[in-house]
């Protein structure tokens, strides 16, 4: 919750009943992601696409655990931003460093034979 | 001579301190700069997975011919195809699906805890938080059980140059494949597991502190929403993990 609610601790009245719903919504849609990636971990041969649809799902159970799980997506857009605008910095330095390793196999494989 | 100090009214001016631009606490604010600051080390280390593995000549015949060699990169699903108690049989990465659901659940748990807080039901948060620590001493449990599988190796191991056969994994040598891939293997579910445990004694002192009614006195369960957060952030990684380690 972006705001605190005021209690008052000397209430004794009724605790109000929980609304779990989007939890539970939250956990099937986690599950049903995490079956479809096995899905397409068996049925499908190793490559390029495969590899691009389990990171997509990996994006999208990421987006649900944090947007819902911890409550992001109901906090400031300046929070938001703050926090999502940063992680742009580690997709950069994965293309760097993957293309990276890329290059260093290929001249091993191809320079020192 | 001595001067009163009486207490101030707090600052409700934009720059005397009056305004909350980002309306969240210091605490929870402080939680989710740490969070990314964690998210950058974890980044690092898959990032290093991956250069590793770029790094190294990938498998390329058919995936049933696969054998385990310091030439190229093992196919993941033929490392982690045990089960506790299943001994030799080929269950492609059917443990680390329930570690993954046991870890899914413990998130649920944890968010059920923060919901209860948020309505000041003391036994529900009590009830949530034990169930969210009896699932996170589970996943911790099974990383056990896979990392002395990891360490021990299979029956098969690595057949080498001079005949003999060399079954499971240290630092500097491995029967799956490079050593590399023991060592990232060590780093990034240890380091992983590190937070797991370091999340789930947090998760055992606020569920004393809830008994003890800490929180109710205190008139909010922040600190619960706090380490949900840390949690959460654990379980996520554990997401990114499984899909960057096992599935790739």
């Amino acid at each position: 919750m972006a705001t605190h609610h005021e209690h008052d601790i000397n209430t004794t009245g009724e605790i109000p009943k929980p609304q779990t719903k989007a939890i539970w919504k939250t956990f099937f849609i986690l599950v049903v992601l995490t079956a479809i990636e096995f899905l397409f971990a068996f049925t499908m041969e190793a490559g390029t696409l495969r590899n691009a649809i389990f990171i997509i799902l990996t994006i999208f159970k990421a987006f649900y655990i944090v947007a819902e799980f911890m409550h992001l997506k109901h906090e400031t857009k300046s929070l938001i931003w703050s926090i999502v605008l940063p992680l742009a910095l580690v997709i950069w330095l994965m293309v760097a460093l993957i293309a990276e390793g890329s290059y260093y196999y290929e001249s091993i494989t191809n320079y020192f034979k | 001579m001595s001067t009163s100090t009486t207490l101030e009214a707090p600052n409700t001016g934009t720059w005397d301190g009056g305004n909350e631009p980002l309306k969240a606490s210091y605490g929870k604010l402080m939680m989710w700069f740490f969070l990314l600051s964690d998210a950058f080390t974890f980044g690092a280390f898959l990032i290093t997975y991956g250069v590793a593995r770029h790094a190294h000549m990938p498998f390329t015949g058919k995936a049933a011919d696969f054998t385990f060699s310091t030439e190229w990169w093992p196919i993941p699903e033929k490392v982690f195809n045990a089960f506790p108690g299943l001994h030799g049989m080929d269950l492609p990465l059917a443990f680390v699906a329930l570690m993954t659901m046991i870890l899914i659940l413990s998130s649920v748990t944890m968010v059920l805890a923060v919901e209860a807080g948020h309505r000041m039901d003391k036994n529900d948060v009590q009830k949530w938080l034990l169930w969210t620590i009896f699932f996170g001493a589970t996943f911790l449990g099974c990383q056990a059980w896979e990392w002395t599988h990891f360490i021990m190796g299979t029956d098969e191991g690595m057949l080498l140059a001079d005949g003999t056969t060399y079954h499971g994994a240290n630092m500097t040598f491995n029967q799956y494949g490079p050593p590399l891939f023991a060592n990232l293997f060590f780093f990034i579910t240890g380091f992983h597991g590190f937070h797991v445990f370091i999340g789930w004694t947090l998760l055992v002192i606020a569920f004393i502190s809830t008994v003890n009614g800490v929180y109710h006195k205190r008139g909010h369960y922040e600190m619960v929403e706090k380490i949900g957060l840390y949690w959460h952030f654990v379980d996520l990684v554990w997401v990114f993990v499984f899909t960057f380690f096992y599935l790739i």
